[in-house]
């Protein structure tokens, strides 16, 4: 996981212009669109398909779901404020938007845990039947990747407190932001594919 | 909490710690062949199980067993690091840099390599080794006696691996090219892993979902490929496949980018039709997504979606034969020196014409349905996989040996070595094609005595042990050049590209001074111009350091001023982490806790360390 | 000629002698090159021409390189040749030559892709074929005839078999009369068989499918239509209730558990074969051993030995293991089976 190598002290010449690491995290965020897509691809074959229920129709609630979509957009545009923070030099502000993402993240796993919650407690578990398998390891899989951004932006909240984040470092907050904008995109394609196109059953 | 950042330049802690491109080389290169040796006995126990119909050799579970692992072994555990091993050693080298992008991610990659693949050897001992086959199909992979859950986790962990791999390389290529390294200046070897790298980083997501899925199947109790759920077990095949197919380019290109440096060397001639060349691997990188399901031509698919792949499959051999033709053209009208390294490449393009004719027939779908799952296949993919791609790396091995080693194998030694290799192969594989379309399936680890079959696997063990005395002699070579070998010099073969330009083995720091190169082959332009008519005129004390024009960035200075990264424990550490976290999985919430924990203290130390200090 | 061209020579002619030899020798039962029936002679007609193409290939492209490697070798004196970078016509010439043979191999190809696909016309005849692990279930529905391991079809008529299995992935080869197609669970596959002549005509489970895969085998019987119509009818009869020793012994290992005796109450179990004409069949255990009084005293005396992993686990308790049945128990089992015909 390269996303937190320091840039060398010595600035390195690299022919393209681009920092290594951030070719390194798009090269990495490349191959997660492969991972979504056999996933989302997997939801997508099964869909109707399961032999027993509960459907999607009987466990989902649209509105609710929305909300906490929102809130993780939301998260993506204090993440832009977070990186023009550090471009300018405004250290404070930075940390402020750094937390201020983390905390929608956090909103936005809460809520899907107690939506989960209440899917087993009517009847949805991961053993269930297909629907609850493809939905739950494919939601589980954006959920993990969402906490594991999480931590980085609390890490680099972090480190902004104890000095080690000084504004030539920006490049790391960049990084992490390509990061937390593909996993907000991942799940922009889960909501509607997964959620709100109607599968008629 | 700070740790002192380790330092020793010798001794086994500095292997452990090194952070060095060539040292992981070196480590990726002898796992491999140690590899190598363990899936070899693995299928000298199989041939002797089948050297007689009803053999009595091996029970069927252990014949299952061992068939699984061999595939699993010869794939993950030689093919693709013998490859990653030439990556790491020799990529900065042929691009002109000091280490690749991310020094301790190339370290990370190949302790998780020995873990993973211990991880994986450890279920012989804990239970049974996977009996599911390499390809593990569903539903069987799903029943307690295949013991699939060390395949799901061992190639998980094998995945993170070469993903990572891939990433470092991909990068390195595209940022870390010495001044004047346009893309089209760049050697073949280096395009071959350039395209392998993506190839890498899109096809193995696809694989760790359908291992996943399997994974959670076997430990959580859920239905990815449940038929009794409504699951359709063709999805593992779709899931596996779409990685397996560019998986098979990963595991030909590095050899193929190999024999293009090797024969304009040993012809004395550059490569015909350089150009071409780079865009049929690019090519088949990418024709390479659109024929997966030729290996599903009889689930019932149906006619239209099996045309659509017989097509795609047929047109892939294009880029392949134009490969062949310029290689073939290379050596017309060159001066051939018959050395070792060559004598490889051109086994692998004399058996790879084999294996790709025979791979052409499996496209003509109505006679893939006799010839899948049969002798027939196993004989394809061993002539493009042996004959193709472990001849390409022995090429590899054999000409650059001087360069890592700083010694010359024996030329003597060396020859006896690819005789009796070439002719143990063909007596062990060519024999398959027979008893393919003769009516032997694959995988069955007995066969009946009224088939017809008997003779021909009679000669087919007969061979296998010539190969394995082949690789004796292999060893015999190593052993006795070790001290004794003739020193090899910075460039023993009269070489086309930057490696030869530096002393053997190169100092840690790789160019004393980086090299601002002008066109390809630029260190055999700088020994050798062209006169007219492409005739070659030495240039005068071409080639030394004093005339070589460098980059005014980075100087060296004897090295002692050169910034390299420095070693680090943290990238062991991570690793280590993960099979704790995998035989938790299996076992234990608690090893589960202690492997997540070493992983991520690892990955945080490693994140606030400096890279160089 | 240098002793290189010499070697090479050997050895392509070697190769190919070796190869010209295989085609005599003891009989194949399962080659697929000799096909006995149309499906198998449409792959054939594809397959020998393109096969030959590709000898023909590979004579000219290793023949070439060959003469290359004589030609060009280092002699002493020699210059450095010649740094020829690359030929634009040669390029376009071995992209656009190989693009065209290969496109004239894909249009028989598709052809028979969908010559093999769907139902043929004609008297069909419908089999329903089932795979387990690891054993075929075979049944007629038109006929109302359930067997297994054997499929019995009137030569010179097409046979459209629907393929499906219980467990796990199998496939259906039988190479003298068709190619595969697989059986999956959860979808129905079809395929066409046709045998020319009477005969006997085996065939292989090709889809690794577990431990003994390696011993699942069946036969096609391919027969006239009057002693297929034949067989047929005597599939339908119900056979004598057994006696009381083979009773006894059936009800002591609980036979009827897991098999099918038409007519015999108790006996409707549905996880092995169906054994009411199992003295009729001329194999057992999958296809694999001759049915015959040997084999049948060697399997009941211990059919994990026999045939690892399977089923059949008659141990005391029901458990895998020898069976401890004694010989003459074994014998009264072995008299009756044989008696249902």
């Amino acid at each position: 996981m390269a996303v937190h190598a320091q840039p060398s002290e010595h600035s390195t010449h690299t022919s393209t212009g681009l920092s290594n690491a951030k070719l390194g995290m798009w090269a990495f965020l490349g191959s997660e669109c492969l991972l979504f897509g056999a996933l989302i691809s997997t939801f997508l074959l099964y869909r109707g398909k399961s032999l027993s229920g509960p459907t999607p129709k009987d466990v989902y609630d649209i509105p609710y779901t929305s909300v906490s979509s929102f809130v993780l957009l939301m998260s993506s545009l204090t993440m832009v404020l977070a990186l023009a923070a550090i471009q300018r030099g405004d250290h404070p502000k930075l940390r402020v938007s750094l937390m201020a993402t983390a905390l929608l993240g956090m909103t936005f796993i809460s809520g899907q845990v107690y939506e989960f919650t209440r899917f087993v407690q009517e009847g949805l578990s991961v053993r269930t039947n297909l629907f609850g398998t493809s939905f739950f390891v494919l939601t589980g899989f954006h959920g993990a990747h969402v906490t594991g951004g999480i931590i980085m932006l609390l890490s680099l909240f972090g480190m902004s407190l104890d000095g080690r984040l000084p504004t030539e470092k920006a490049e790391a907050v960049e990084l992490v932001g390509l990061y937390w904008h593909f996993v907000d995109v991942v799940w922009i394609v889960i909501f509607t594919v997964v959620y709100l196109i109607p599968t008629g059953k | 909490m700070r740790f002192q950042r380790p330092t020793a330049t010798t001794g086994w802690w500095s292997w452990a710690t090194t952070v060095d491109h060539k040292r992981i080389g070196i480590m990726y290169g002898v796992t491999a062949i140690v590899f190598f040796v363990v899936g070899g006995s693995e299928a000298l126990l199989m041939r002797l199980q089948l050297a007689r119909p009803n053999g009595r050799i091996l029970t069927a579970e252990a014949y299952n067993q061992l068939f699984t692992m061999h595939g699993l072994t010869m794939i993950f555990l030689v093919v693709m690091p013998l490859g990653a091993a030439f990556f790491n050693y020799m990529l900065p080298l042929l691009i002109g840099a000091r280490d690749v992008a991310f020094p301790r991610l190339n370290a990370f990659s190949y302790w998780v390599f020995l873990f993973g693949g211990l991880f994986l050897y450890s279920s012989f001992l804990l239970g049974g080794a996977p009996s599911g086959g390499w390809f593990g199909y569903a539903p069987l992979s799903e029943q307690p006696s295949s013991h699939m859950i060390f395949y799901s986790l061992g190639l998980l962990v094998l995945g993170i691996s070469s993903t990572v791999a891939a990433i470092n390389f991909a990068v390195t290529i595209i940022n870390l090219r010495a001044p004047g390294m346009s893309l089209m200046r760049m050697p073949v070897f280096v395009w071959m892993t350039l395209v392998v790298s993506f190839l890498l980083i899109f096809a193995l997501p696809v694989l760790t979902i359908g291992l996943f899925e399997l994974f959670f199947d076997l430990r959580f109790g859920t239905h990815f490929f449940d038929p009794n759920f409504g699951a359709d077990p063709v999805l593992w095949q779709h899931l596996f496949w779409l990685f397996g197919h560019p998986e098979v380019y990963v595991l030909i290109l590095p050899a193929m980018g190999i024999v293009s440096e090797v024969l304009p060397v040993f012809s004395r001639k550059p490569l015909f039709g350089y150009p071409v060349v780079v865009f049929s691997g690019i090519a088949i990188g990418f024709m390479g997504w659109g024929v997966w399901a030729h290996h599903m031509f009889a689930v019932g698919l149906g006619p239209v979606a099996n045309s659509a792949f017989a097509l795609s499959t047929m047109f892939i051999a294009v880029p392949t034969g134009v490969k062949i033709f310029n290689w073939m053209a290379t050596l017309w009208g060159g001066d051939i020196r018959f050395k070792t390294p060559l004598l490889f490449s051109l086994g692998f393009i004399a058996m790879f014409i084999i294996g790709g004719l025979s791979g052409v027939t499996h496209a003509i779908v109505p006679s893939d349905y006799q010839q899948t799952d049969t002798y027939y296949i196993v004989a394809h993919f061993h002539y493009v996989l042996f004959g193709g791609a472990i001849f390409g790396l022995f090429s590899g091995i054999y000409y650059w040996w001087p360069k890592i080693t700083g010694r010359m194998l024996s030329e003597t030694i060396g020859k006896w070595h690819f005789w009796v290799m070439l002719i143990g192969f063909n007596v062990t594989f060519g024999p398959f094609h027979i008893l393919g379309l003769q009516g032997m399936p694959r995988r069955i680890y007995q066969y009946a005595p009224n088939l017809g079959l008997n003779f021909w696997n009679m000669v087919s063990t007969i061979g296998s042990f010539m190969i394995a005395l082949s690789l004796l002699i292999f060893f015999y070579n190593v052993v006795h050049t070790f001290r004794r070998g003739a020193v090899a010099g910075e460039d023993p073969w009269d070489g086309r590209t930057l490696e030869w330009s530096i002393p053997s083995p190169p100092p840690h720091y790789n160019f004393e001074e980086l090299p601002v190169v002008h066109s390809v082959d630029d260190f055999w332009h700088r020994k050798y111009a062209e006169g007219e008519g492409g005739r070659l005129v030495p240039v005068v004390a071409g080639g030394s350091e004093a005339d070589r024009e460098v980059s005014t960035g980075d100087h060296g200075g004897g090295g002692h001023s050169i910034h390299m990264p420095s070693p680090s424990y943290f990238p062991l550490v991570a690793a280590l982490g993960l099979p704790i976290l995998c035989y938790g999985l299996i076992y234990s919430t608690i090893l589960v806790i202690d492997g997540a924990v070493t992983l991520l203290v690892g990955l945080y130390g490693w994140a606030v360390e400096p890279s160089a200090e | 000629m240098t002793a290189r061209s010499k070697a090479w020579l050997a050895v392509t002619a070697a190769t190919g002698l070796t190869f010209l030899l295989s085609a005599c020798g003891s009989s194949r039962p399962q080659d697929s090159l000799s096909p006995q029936g149309p499906e198998a002679r449409k792959i054939d007609v594809l397959f020998k021409p393109v096969f030959w193409i590709a000898v023909g290939v590979f004579v000219l492209v290793e023949g070439l390189l060959v003469y290359a490697l004589v030609r060009f070798r280092h002699k002493p004196g020699r210059e450095v040749p010649a740094q020829v970078h690359g030929n634009r016509r040669l390029e376009i010439g071995w992209t656009i030559l190989p693009t065209l043979l290969l496109a004239g191999i894909a249009v028989p190809t598709i052809g028979t892709i969908f010559s093999l696909a769907g139902k043929p016309a004609g008297n069909v005849l419908e089999v329903t074929v089932t795979g387990h692990q690891w054993w075929w279930q075979v049944e007629y529905p038109g006929l109302g005839v359930v067997t297994a391991n054997e499929v019995h079809i009137p030569a010179g008529r097409p046979v459209y078999i629907t393929l499906s299995s219980k467990d796990v992935i199998h496939s259906f080869w039988v190479p003298r009369l068709a190619g595969t197609q697989d059986l999956v669970p959860n979808r129905t596959n079809h395929l066409t068989i046709q045998a020319d002549e009477p005969g006997v005509y085996l065939g292989q489970c090709k889809e690794f499918c577990g431990i003994s895969h390696a011993n699942m085998r069946f036969r096609v019987i391919a027969q006239t239509e009057d002693d297929f119509q034949a067989w047929a009818r005597q599939q339908i009869q119900l056979p004598a209730p057994p006696g009381a020793e083979a009773l006894a012994v059936m009800q002591q290992v609980g036979c009827g558990g897991c098999h099918t005796i038409g007519g015999v109450e108790g006996f409707g179990g549905i996880i092995g074969p169906d054994l009411t004409h199992f003295g009729g069949r001329t194999t057992f255990a999958g296809g694999m051993l001759e049915n015959n009084e040997a084999n049948l005293t060697e399997w009941f005396r211990d059919p994990q030995h026999v045939k690892p992993g399977n089923d059949m686990k008659i141990a005391p308790g029901g458990l895998p293991g020898p069976s401890g049945l004694s010989d003459d128990q074994i014998r009264a089992l072995i008299v009756y089976l044989e008696s249902l015909q």
